[in-house]
């Protein structure tokens, strides 16, 4: 087999046995790879009604054909389970060194089931596949258990993913880390990595990826190089990061500030591109056969990286990390009404060292803030004042989340279940119990549709509006065409993640310069039809796998503040979103009945009428 | 004058092209094992630095080897392992000072080393942010203008027929 390696490691930790399967090959062919493949396997495998805490529950690492390979940014791998924070299902992805190791050990997909009697982490080798005793890690940071596994294994080359002291204590954001900063980040994978006394795998592959076609890949393969090589989208993103991308949100009134009070942040300027660039930034680095490296190295020099203090860690525990890319940016600085750049620079490394995702832990405590700020908690229930604008609360309370201290310990299960918790559950700003990122729907009205339907909650990797509602293409504030839009971006972008490569190519180039590259890869003669049908194939699928779980069209809907209360100032004033307006449309678009249930006829049309 | 690869490790992102062309080359498959230019990352110092062969005149892993499995290649200097000669003994990758030449993880252990593809090195094309240049020895670069400077005797010397 090309391209994919057609083989799932399926380990047992409950009884510490492990099989090589020879995946499906249909499956291959009709879900391209990585996510809709671990998908499928979900829904064959797990009870969509399982606790995701629990040992039923499931975890699969899936890469992609093209992971491993030289096409721009063949890096990623997908975590797929059922989210600790959300309880629908979700794809959680992440770039670095780790998914391509994977995949030069001879694996597609590795599917992790039942939990360990006591902490343990896997070291899979080629074929040598072994579950080794990790108490003496249990405890320790993203950053001293990579270190503290490569050290003790002693394998040149060998790459870690894990979780820190988040997943471990079950905070139900907790993500997986590798490579020390790169995270599967959302919806609380690494809580369920948690769960299952599993701290880390680590993998060393020496095998070759090997393509069918390597003269039509290898064309492919430059030609989407050339094209994003010229491209300024592209341009930028190497020269500015991500991060860039709020000077653009808060130019439409689309940066959510202080927990969605307004949409613009009057501090935004700190923490944009250029600020992180001129002040902080040591180099840009990439992934895994990346050829755009938005990444930030950052480095907080002499004593400002003792200007807000932790407990648990050291003084002056660390002077240079990665981040914070935008949605960091925004959710531990806009979202919390900080505009200080160090103490998010801070926050963002804590996240990282920490197993943060740095989007829900800063929406969480923005939400918490609000809740402080109205006199709804008190100070005599938290250590410190959490005031917006806080960089001293910022810092300290993600580490009180993290080993959920004191306050930190409501923070940990995140602003929905805090909210209710207090009576007060508008403070909330998110989607099926996952938190919001960087872009208020006010501001652009695409995003409302993108967020409320989608399939692991509140999300903008599925379907990102601003860029198509900031140039022209739609005005920002209109819903005509937004929701057929949506839902055939979400059908590409679904297929684009399936293939292993970084949605960012999209700066610079299309999903139809993926297909000739996997193609080229598989043997497989895709066609751009191929790709979107498969990724439709895949979001029907996880949709029926979400209704099995017991969600319905209710949970298809924004919090009252984003329906209701117009921002009082700014581009994005007096308008509300107008969701009522497009999911009907959305619905009708994906084929789906007025109750959101995918019809029989799509079912047909997508070859899942049998499952 | 002769053409060596040039490293300017500031420019280098840590993304591994290099590493899978290489591999590519060599065994028709992207397998970053296998290759002979590997990027070492120093995290804290915010620091990639891809090291290979500099082919350097001295060779030691050419006068280490027992069996006369490392030439040089007359048509551009590279010091070259003859698959067929090597007997797996490792001598070479620790004669190098420079860590430079690998043990290959295959069956029989071979040693690897850069043979600069026959003059046209794939890592070279394959960086995409230039870290890698395939120049001119002479006045390339500070660090390696002194390497290169050496090499490139040593090579008019072979050339006229003083090959070791």
């Amino acid at each position: 087999m090309s391209g994919w390696t057609g083989k799932l490691l399926r380990v047992n930790l409950t009884n510490g046995t492990s099989r090589i399967e020879d995946i499906p090959e249909r499956w291959l062919r009709d879900y391209i790879g990585g996510r809709g493949v671990a998908d499928r396997y979900l829904w064959e495998e797990l009870d969509p009604k399982v606790d995701p805490l629990s040992p039923e529950n499931k975890l699969i690492f899936a890469t992609g054909p093209l992971t491993g390979t030289p096409v721009s940014c063949g890096a990623r791998y997908m975590v797929v389970t059922k989210g600790a924070l959300t309880g629908a299902i979700t794809t959680s992805n992440s770039g670095g060194h780790w998914g391509p190791e994977l995949k030069f050990a001879g694996y597609d997909l590795l599917l992790l089931e039942g939990r360990a009697p006591r902490p343990v982490y896997l070291w899979i080798y080629d074929d040598q596949v072994e579950l080794r005793d990790a108490r003496s890690f249990w405890g320790k940071t993203v950053s001293a258990t990579e270190d503290g596994i490569r050290s003790e294994l002693g394998i040149p080359g060998t790459r870690v993913a894990c979780i820190g002291p988040a997943g471990e204590n079950l905070v139900r954001y907790a993500c997986i880390v590798n490579d020390k900063h790169r995270a599967a980040g959302r919806s609380g994978v690494g809580a369920v990595m948690g769960s299952k006394n599993l701290k880390a795998v680590a993998v060393r592959g020496t095998r070759g990826v090997p393509v069918a076609d390597p003269k039509g890949f290898m064309e492919a393969v430059w030609a989407l190089r050339k094209k994003l090589a010229e491209a300024p989208g592209r341009k930028g993103m190497t020269e500015l990061g991500t991060a860039a991308t709020i000077d653009l949100t808060n130019a439409f009134g689309g940066c959510p500030t202080r927990n969605f009070e307004t949409g613009q942040f009057e501090e935004a300027e700190n923490l944009n591109g250029n600020s992180i660039k001129d002040q902080r930034m040591l180099t840009n680095k990439a992934c895994f056969a990346c050829t755009i490296a938005c990444g930030r190295v950052t480095r907080l020099p002499g004593e400002t990286a003792d200007k807000y203090l932790v407990n648990t860690h050291p003084r002056n525990w660390k002077t240079a990390g990665e981040g914070p890319e935008y949605e960091a940016a925004w959710a531990l600085g806009a979202d919390c009404g900080v505009g200080d750049l160090d103490a998010v620079i801070k926050a963002n490394w804590l996240c990282n060292d920490l197993g943060l995702d740095p989007i829900s832990m800063g929406a969480t405590l923005a939400a918490a803030m609000e809740l402080y700020e109205r006199g709804i908690i008190g100070d005599s229930q938290v250590e410190l004042p959490l005031k917006f604008g806080s960089g001293a609360a910022l810092v300290r309370m993600i580490e009180a989340t993290a080993y959920r201290e004191g306050f930190g310990n409501e923070l940990a299960e995140g602003s929905k279940r805090m909210g209710e918790k207090f009576h007060h559950p508008e403070i909330f700003m998110g989607t099926k119990g996952q938190e919001f990122p960087a872009y208020d729907p006010r501001g652009f009205q695409g995003m409302g549709i993108a967020y409320a339907p989608c399939n692991r909650g509140g999300c903008h990797l599925r379907a990102w509006t601003p860029g198509v509602e900031s140039n022209g293409t739609f005005p920002p504030h209109a819903t005509e065409g937004k929701a057929e839009w949506v839902a055939v971006e979400q059908n590409k972008s679904t297929a684009h993640d399936a293939t292993g490569i970084c949605l960012f190519t999209g700066t610079g180039s299309q999903l139809a310069d993926l297909v000739p590259c996997t193609a080229g890869a598989t043997g497989v003669p895709f066609t751009l039809e191929d790709f979107v049908k498969a990724g439709e194939r895949t979001w029907n699928l996880e949709r029926l796998w979400n209704l099995k779980a017991g969600l319905t069209a209710a949970d298809d809907t924004l919090p009252e503040r984003l329906l209701k209360t117009p921002h009082t100032s700014g581009p994005a004033k007096g308008v509300v979103v107008r969701l009522h307006e497009m999911l009907p449309v959305y619905y009708q678009t994906r084929g789906w009945d007025e109750q959101g249930v995918p019809t029989r006829e799509k079912l047909m049309e997508l070859g899942l009428a049998s499952v | 004058m002769t053409k060596l690869l040039k490293i300017i490790p500031e420019k280098c992102t840590g993304c591994m092209q290099c590493e899978l062309a290489c591999s590519w080359v060599q065994t028709g498959t992207f397998q970053p094992s296998r290759s002979v230019i590997r990027v070492n990352i120093f995290d804290e110092e915010a620091s990639y630095a891809p090291y290979t062969c500099f082919q350097c005149d001295e060779a030691w892993c050419m006068q280490a080897c027992p069996v006369n499995a490392i030439a040089i290649d007359p048509d551009h200097g590279a010091k070259i392992v003859l698959g067929e000669a090597c007997v797996g003994c490792h001598l070479c990758t620790i004669a190098c000072p420079f860590g430079t030449v690998f043990t290959l993880p295959t069956m029989d252990q071979h040693a690897g080393k850069c043979n600069l593809c026959g003059g046209k090195p794939a890592c070279a094309t394959a960086c995409p942010t230039g870290a890698i240049e395939w120049g001119e020895a002479k006045g390339t670069g500070e660090w390696l203008g002194a390497w290169g400077e050496k090499v490139e005797r040593r090579f008019e010397e072979a050339l006229a027929g003083g090959t070791r």
